[in-house]
């Protein structure tokens, strides 16, 4: 049944393109990502405790071993869950396009099937497919309905748009192309029989094969993730797409990357992740590296979004950090860290959904700029208090307020770091510090700056008052947090027991604490 | 020389006969009885004559005997070349209905007959195991192809184009025939499965490696690999579109799939190894050359053309270095991604071809011209996209599946994961190539226009057509399968 999440969402897609009129995709749009998000929350609800679900297996291209297989795993489930959320916010939060509207729903929808498939493909080929297919589509939503920073008009605000759009197709292509010569490879060494996940972990892959292996196929997933330094077709690429084209990148694409990483290259090469045998500079193995290029992510991120002026960029900028700690948390190899990675996964991406839609939608259709120092006089705190409250709720739990997922996530990712590279924790500490730094300055600027001289720069037109889609939207990504926040086990119950499933036996069996 | 049965030799030959009488009855028909008819209905009624001439051809293929041979290896049929003749028929019966709309030129029967010519001799071409008839027909072929591409007469480009493919076909054919001719000085024989006994020996005559490398720039030059490429974009862009379609399609099936039975058939032993650190000299290492060459000049001088015709003569030069992996691997299976590879190839870039003919008659020819297609002619943009999208390799289109299986092969070839520096590059050459396959769409779909123009006016025929082979791009991607089962056991 889980299979239909995708099915429906390419009808959709259909559907939408063809739909009479604007109103029509829009409602047909949303019926499609409400079907999803309905799959995934029956799915959720008959879950045993580590179960893991084969939906689909029929054999595909025989001739090279590739299955059509869709199964699900507690890691799956909770990403499926992420995506129907942010499917649905997403809509909801793009009632407002008029153009091309028919065609906007329709490339949206393609890339939630492309991002359903990747989470359930159980077939490595699969798998790539799915993840290749979500990339045309971020390119035209980006390149056709992106915003583009005030100044920027005609002519320049295109070539924006389009080179944001460009550089995140090349970069998402380019880290495409390693996986597949990485799958190609593994294909190979196995014996060319069959390229499914569950019998491709099974298979003992030479250790030096896995040494040059893991990180290829690491470094192009992580390019998605937005790995430092592979990270900077996150921030423009964020802050050009439009709001609800923000809100799938950074909520759900980049944990197409994130996944991919777990699944694909840790799962499969875990030997990868061995030492060395000698030290470079002080790193003895993958996983130093990584664990090093994460630490620079989550402090490097936070400290850019704390001098950027767009508003926009800011919350980019934030994304790339907090995709540090779920890089960080899988390089801990401790089952907490690696719950916590996962958990980072599904919390971040409600939270980065929240805060843009309030950057993107709230703020910038109606302000029309994303300059802090614009946005400063208008006193948005009283004129659209929702967007503040939304903000400020947003801000808490980015910054891991106990209460909402955010906590949880990066808690348990700080006690798995702790335990395997304790001095790292004490950077991760300092990313986290400049979080709260950056949220204070964005929402302390942007709705309650200071109050301008009497009379002048009033806003001549009061902003349009928030509506019903946009309150419906922010509740749910509001209620995802909070809910998951005060009652983690809900998620946490699906992650460990997949996490200690014969999947990762190999991870497991490595450094494993 | 063992007799020939003239009995056998009719048996075996009919689908080639059946296609001959097409084109002649086309050229009767329209020399005689449509004589005064006007130009739309001596197109239509040609066009009608050699589909029928195809299609009866492709039916009598499919009864024919699935392995036969004549004496001398002057024809052998195997299963294989079965598919790649019905391929081949298919691409051609493409190319007549997307000459539908023609303007250029009143020799509307000599212009279908040509293309029913070199069909004729492509057919030949691929089941045949003589070098001597090889060479025949490859000639046959390249003639028949300089006349297309020259057949504007109204254009001095097409001229241009039609002399420079002239003048270098016809040295590379010198290459050609030099190096057969020092082949059977070898091996003492021009059928290709006794030269591979004859010279089965060990070590490498320094004369074999003479003639290997002539081989290689003979047909290097057929497939547009580079360094012999030169001819290919002044050709594309010269030539009337569906000349230029037919080359960059049926031309490429034919040629690739006897450039690999000569080599794999005829010089088995003297491969060689083109692995990074053991390099052996033979004519893989030559090909991994002109592979490697041919994926990173093409695909680089690709990203700066603005002409969509020369873009897609430069990326076709990069999809040559890809098919040339598939030879490289040396293997059932790299022959197999070979043929899957060309024929989904064919399909796309037939496909590009015609929806570029459709454009052209609309005066667009640069990549900015295309702004606000999307608008103008939503169908043809969708087109547009899948054979594109399929030619960069994006799933789940036919274009995907083949580069991983080429690539795959290429991979598995022994010894395992020898190739793996080359397989590294082509991967990330085509991670270039999407570039500027999305600036194009960039154009089509994300430009508007400056100012509002009608929609675009496309015949019929031609919407169906492009449909049909956008369609086939999309099957052969979701299902490759379909193809596979045809082309090995596995």
């Amino acid at each position: 049944m889980l299979a239909w999440t995708i099915y429906v969402s390419f009808l959709g897609a259909l559907a939408a393109r063809l739909a009479p009129s604007k109103q029509a995709a829009r409602v047909l749009a949303l019926l499609a990502a409400l079907a999803g998000l309905a799959l995934s929350l029956v799915a959720l609800a008959h879950w045993q405790s580590g179960q893991f679900v084969s939906v689909v297996d029929v054999p595909w291209i025989p001739q090279l071993g590739i299955d059509y297989h869709l199964a699900a795993d507690g890691i799956s489930l909770t990403l499926l869950l992420l995506t129907g959320i942010a499917a649905t916010a997403g809509i909801l939060f793009s009632w407002n396009i008029e153009h091309r509207t028919q065609e906007f729903f329709a490339f949206f929808l393609v890339l939630i099937g492309g991002v359903y498939g990747v989470f359930l493909s159980f077939d490595l080929f699969l798998l790539f497919v799915f993840y290749e297919i979500a990339i045309i589509p971020k390119y035209f939503l980006i390149a056709i309905w992106g915003s583009v920073p005030r100044g920027a008009t005609g002519e320049n605000a295109g070539a924006q748009r389009e080179y944001a759009a460009m550089k995140l197709a090349l970069y998402s292509f380019a880290g495409s192309a390693l996986v597949l010569a990485g799958m190609v490879a593994a294909w190979t060494v196995s014996g060319g029989q069959t390229l499914s996940l569950e019998g491709l972990s099974q298979y003992a892959f030479p250790a030096h094969f896995q040494m040059w292996a893991f990180p290829m196929v690491f470094v192009g997933f992580a390019v998605l993730a937005g790995m430092w330094p592979f990270h900077t077709w996150a921030p423009t690429g964020h802050a050009a797409a439009p709001t609800a084209a923000s809100m799938l990148l950074a909520g759900v694409v980049m944990k197409l990357g994130a996944y991919g990483c777990l699944r694909v290259a840790m799962m499969l090469f875990p030997a990868g992740l061995d030492p060395w045998g000698f030290h470079v500079l002080g790193f003895g193995s993958w996983r130093d590296v990584f664990a090093v290029l994460a630490l620079i992510g989550i402090v490097y991120g936070a400290s850019v979004a704390l001098v950027q002026r767009d508003f926009k960029f800011v919350i980019g900028y934030s994304s790339v950090s907090h995709m540090g700690f779920v890089l960080l948390g899988l390089m801990t190899l401790t089952q907490i860290g690696l719950d916590g990675a996962v958990l980072q996964m599904f919390s971040h991406g409600v939270i980065a959904g929240l805060l843009f839609a309030v950057v993107g939608r709230m703020v910038y259709d109606r302000t029309h700029t994303r300059q802090l120092s614009e946005l400063s006089p208008m006193q948005l705190a009283h004129v659209i208090p929702f967007a503040a409250v939304t903000f400020i709720l947003a801000g808490m739990a980015s910054i891991g307020m106990p209460g909402f997922s955010g906590f949880v996530a990066e808690f348990q990712v700080l006690v798995g770091t702790w335990r395997a590279l304790p001095w790292m924790v004490a950077i991760a500490g300092v990313g986290i510090l400049v979080g709260i730094a950056f949220t204070w300055r964005a929402l302390t600027t942007v709705f309650f700056g200071e109050a301008p001289a009497a009379g002048a720069g009033h806003t001549e037109h009061p902003l349009p008052p928030i509506t019903l889609p946009e309150k419906l939207g922010s509740l749910l990504l509001l209620a995802a947090t909070l809910i998951v926040g005060l009652y983690p086990r809900i998620l946490t119950d699906l992650i460990v027991p997949s996490l200690n499933s014969p999947l990762f036996e190999g991870l497991r069996k490595g450094v494993w604490r | 020389m063992s007799i020939v049965r003239y009995s056998e030799l009719l048996r075996l030959t009919w689908p080639e006969i059946a296609v001959t009488v097409a084109a002649l009855l086309l050229l009767a028909f329209d020399l005689t009885v449509l004589r005064r008819s006007t130009l739309k209905v001596r197109l239509r009624a040609g066009m009608a004559v050699a589909c029928a001439g195809c299609l009866a051809a492709m039916f009598l293929l499919n009864h024919a005997a699935q392995q036969a041979s004549l004496p001398d290896s002057m024809l052998v049929i195997t299963p294989l070349t079965h598919v790649v003749q019905i391929a081949l028929l298919a691409l051609a019966i493409f190319t007549l209905l997307l000459s539908a709309s023609t303007r250029f030129t009143g020799h509307v029967g000599e212009y279908l007959a040509l293309i029913l010519f070199a069909t004729v001799a492509m057919m030949f071409l691929v089941a045949t195991e003589n070098l001597l008839l090889i060479f025949v027909a490859l000639e046959f072929l390249s003639v028949s192809l300089y006349i297309l591409t020259g057949f504007d007469k109204q254009s001095r480009q097409s001229a241009e184009a039609a002399l420079k493919y002239f003048l270098f076909g016809g040295m590379s054919a010198g290459f050609l025939l030099f190096g057969m001719s020092l082949v059977y000085g070898l091996s003492g024989s021009i059928e290709l499965p006794r030269i591979a006994a004859a010279l089965s020996g060990p070590g490498l005559d320094p004369l074999l490696v003479v003639a290997i490398v002539m081989v290689a720039i003979g047909f290097g030059f057929k497939v547009a690999a580079a360094p012999f490429h030169l001819w290919a974009p002044d050709a594309y862009q010269g030539a009337p579109t569906v000349s230029a379609g037919f080359i960059a399609s049926s031309s490429k099936v034919a040629s690739f799939f006897i450039f690999a039975q000569v080599v794999v058939l005829a010089l088995p032993a003297a491969e060689g190894r083109g692995g990074f650190r053991n390099y052996s000299p033979g004519w893989v290492p030559v090909l991994v050359i002109v592979a490697a060459l041919s994926m990173v000049l093409g695909n680089l001088a690709a990203i700066a053309q603005t002409s969509l015709r020369r873009l897609l003569a430069y990326s076709a030069i990069g999809h040559a270095g890809y098919m040339l992996l598939g030879i490289i691997a040396h293997s059932p299976r790299g022959l197999s991604a070979l043929i899957y590879y060309v024929i989904t190839y064919a399909l796309a870039a037939l496909g590009a071809f015609g929806v570029l003919g459709t454009l052209e008659s609309e005066g667009i020819d640069h990549i900015q011209d295309l702004a606000g297609l999307y608008r103008r002619a939503p169908g043809l943009a969708v087109c547009l996209l899948i054979f594109l999208l399929s030619l960069a390799g994006i799933p789940p289109l036919a274009g995907f599946f083949g580069k991983f299986y080429i690539f795959s092969a290429a991979l598995a070839a022994e010894p395992h994961l020898g190739l793996l520096w080359l397989v590294l590059l082509a991967v990330a050459m085509s991670a270039v190539s999407l570039y500027y396959y999305l600036r194009v769409l960039k154009a089509a779909w994300v430009a508007d226009a400056a100012q509002e123009r009608p929609a675009l006016r496309i015949a019929p025929i031609t919407r169906v057509t492009l449909w049909l082979l956008a369609g086939l791009v999309v099957l052969l991607g979701c299902m490759p399968s379909v193809l596979l089962n045809l082309l090995g056991p596995w």
